[in-house]
């Protein structure tokens, strides 16, 4: 290496020593930790009781032992592992389509609209709001003798229970709260991505005598195609890593009805103290998301190619 | 045929028929705009009345008597002021560390020529798909062996330097002209001026959406703290909240209160500086 050089590489590496450090010491020594700690039996205490035991923890978590003998169905119904991955896929294939539908709803009503910054504050005002307090705001709004519930009632549904402590219908609250807060956040994406949408071919389709609702499915909706895909992906991601709306409104109740991939996680390594099968039960989030993340790599590629 | 494509477009033209639809839009909107701001609105509503009034059937928006001293005896309930420091505390030196370092590292990403750089920036890519609550249980371990442990500066340096950081501002930084830092060279300017009296002038928007992005979500951080703050006077506010909560869980007018306390700092923020907040989302399309 040249002086010359030499000197440049190491300015580089002062600019970047400060987060360099940081960054690696807290995320990327933890990060190898966590692949390490999944095949290591340890219950907190001294590190000399940590003990090697191969993929033991993950037998436990999928309780290979009993689902070889019931089958899969008494994986999803039975074991902590089944259940949690069961609901929270419940909960994403919910929330993502509710979501995208509100989310654009909201963009296309706000799009070439005079006022739309003021509606626009409003519907995503709940996003920067914090999780504990519109959680319980909420779940005292789905109580027994909550407003919701006085407002069904006068419809003529009957249903006089508390939302949160009805095993049927406490996913449904967090799916609520969930599109309710996020909806304005996909809304803003949609509405930058609406601007680019070529005026040339609005007008073409007008001129070729299509209405507005033709329009809306022939032109507008395939050239927001990139951006739809974009916001699934990031929105399937978010929803795998749910925690707070269900710690704080349900705590993964009743039963085990909530119960969430990373509130088992939570569960088991700070609640139970089991570090080597919470370790192994991150892992399964770890594969779930980058895998997530490489189809959405894989089809980027294909998007710019297009 | 002619005549009927003639007759579409006056249809379409058509003042009144616009006005109607303009009309409806603004309807609907409103309409949905109410249905979002309920939640607050009932927050307000109940955090002025008494307890028992809360649920009452049926639902009065306006209590019959406004009781403002909610808003007095909650500050003695709980050390809401105790919270609200320490939020404020982790939240600014956050924000400042953040947007300090990753605005540093991202100039010798996006603009300085050295081996290993393309690796390394991979590896930060990297580490922003991996999700936190993968690898929490290490760093909590390792934090707990350091003495960080129920400490501020575990939330500090917890959230300080996030690769998204990094990330944001290499993007903006790769848009300012690489000819402008050569000519700064050239006039005999070190790389930390340049860095100083070139790059950060011209990124005072990716800064601002850096800094909103990044006191927003520390301000509501509530797995964090949980896992890390247990002395009461360590708690930040949304933990402090809870914990009123689960210990008032029947004091249903003064939690709306607390909550409605809780929400007003990080509101003012968004209100203030919510343009780069709502272009940094639509540009970048990043999550903090």
């Amino acid at each position: 290496m040249s002086r010359a050089e030499k000197k440049r590489t190491l300015i580089a590496y002062s600019f970047l020593a400060p987060n360099f450090l940081g960054f690696a010491i807290f995320t990327l020594v933890p990060v190898v930790c966590a692949i390490a700690l999944s095949f290591f039996e340890w219950n907190g205490g001294d590190i000399s009781r940590l003990k090697f035991v191969g993929f033991d923890n993950y037998a436990t978590i999928f309780n290979v032992k009993k689902v070889s003998q019931n089958g899969l169905a008494y994986f999803f119904n039975r074991v902590d592992l089944g259940i949690s991955l069961k609901n929270t896929i419940f909960y994403t294939l919910i929330t993502v389509p509710l979501t995208i539908v509100c989310a654009l709803a909201l963009a296309l009503l706000l799009n070439k609209i005079r006022g739309a910054v003021a509606y626009r504050t409003i519907f995503f005002f709940p996003y920067v709001a914090s999780m504990v307090a519109i959680c319980v705001c909420w779940s005292f709004m789905l109580m027994k003798d909550g407003p919701i519930n006085q407002f069904i009632q006068a419809i003529g549904i009957p249903f006089n229970k508390s939302w949160t402590a009805d095993s049927a219908m406490a996913i449904w609250a967090i799916i609520l709260v969930s599109v309710w807060r996020n909806m304005g956040y996909y809304m803003v994406i949609y509405l930058a991505a609406l601007q680019g949408v070529p005026r040339e071919l609005l007008e073409a389709a007008t001129v070729d005598g299509a209405g507005k609702w033709k329009q809306f499915i022939h032109v507008t909706l395939p050239q927001l195609r990139p951006t739809t895909f974009f916001v699934s992906i990031m929105m399937i991601i978010s929803c795998f890593k749910i925690y707070d709306v269900v710690a704080i409104m349900t705590d993964g109740g009743p039963g085990r009805s909530t119960k969430m991939l990373v509130t088992y996680i939570y569960d088991e390594a700070f609640v139970k103290i089991r570090y080597g099968q919470a370790s192994a039960i991150s892992m399964i989030l770890l594969v779930i998301v980058l895998v997530i993340t490489i189809i959405q790599f894989r089809s980027e590629k294909k998007f710019s190619s297009d | 045929m002619e005549q009927t494509l003639h007759q579409k477009e006056i249809r379409r033209d058509n003042p009144v028929a616009r006005k109607i639809l303009h009309i409806v839009i603004y309807i609907v909107l409103t309409a949905l705009a109410l249905f979002t701001l309920i939640p607050f609105v009932w927050m307000l509503s109940s955090s002025l009345k008494l307890d028992r009034e809360v649920f009452a059937y049926p639902m009065k928006w306006i209590p019959e008597t406004i009781r403002w001293e909610n808003y007095a005896l909650i500050w003695q309930k709980v050390p809401l002021l105790t919270y609200f420091k320490n939020t404020a505390f982790i939240a600014i030196v956050v924000t400042f560390l953040q947007t300090l370092t990753s605005s540093f590292a991202a100039y010798a990403f996006a603009k300085l020529e050295f081996r290993g750089r393309d690796t390394l920036f991979l590896c930060y890519i990297a580490t922003i798909a991996v999700p936190w609550q993968a690898y929490m249980l290490p760093q909590f371990i390792m934090m707990r062996s350091m003495g960080l442990y129920d400490t501020l500066w575990a939330m500090v340096v917890l959230q300080a330097f996030s690769a998204f950081g990094v990330f944001l501002m290499r993007q903006f930084y790769r848009s300012i002209p690489t000819e402008l830092c050569e000519a700064a060279r050239l006039d005999g300017l070190s790389e930390y001026g340049i860095w100083a009296r070139i790059m950060l002038p011209l990124s005072k928007a990716a800064i601002a959406t850096l800094v909103i992005f990044t006191f927003v979500s520390t301000w509501n951080d509530y797995m964090g703290p949980m896992i890390y703050l247990t002395r009461d006077a360590n708690k930040t506010i949304q933990v402090g909240l809870r914990r009123f909560i689960q210990e008032n869980s029947s004091d249903y007018h003064l939690i709306m209160a607390a909550s409605l306390c809780s929400l007003l700092p990080v509101s003012i923020v968004f209100l203030c500086l919510q343009k780069y907040f709502i272009e940094g989302i639509a540009t970048s399309g990043l999550k903090g």
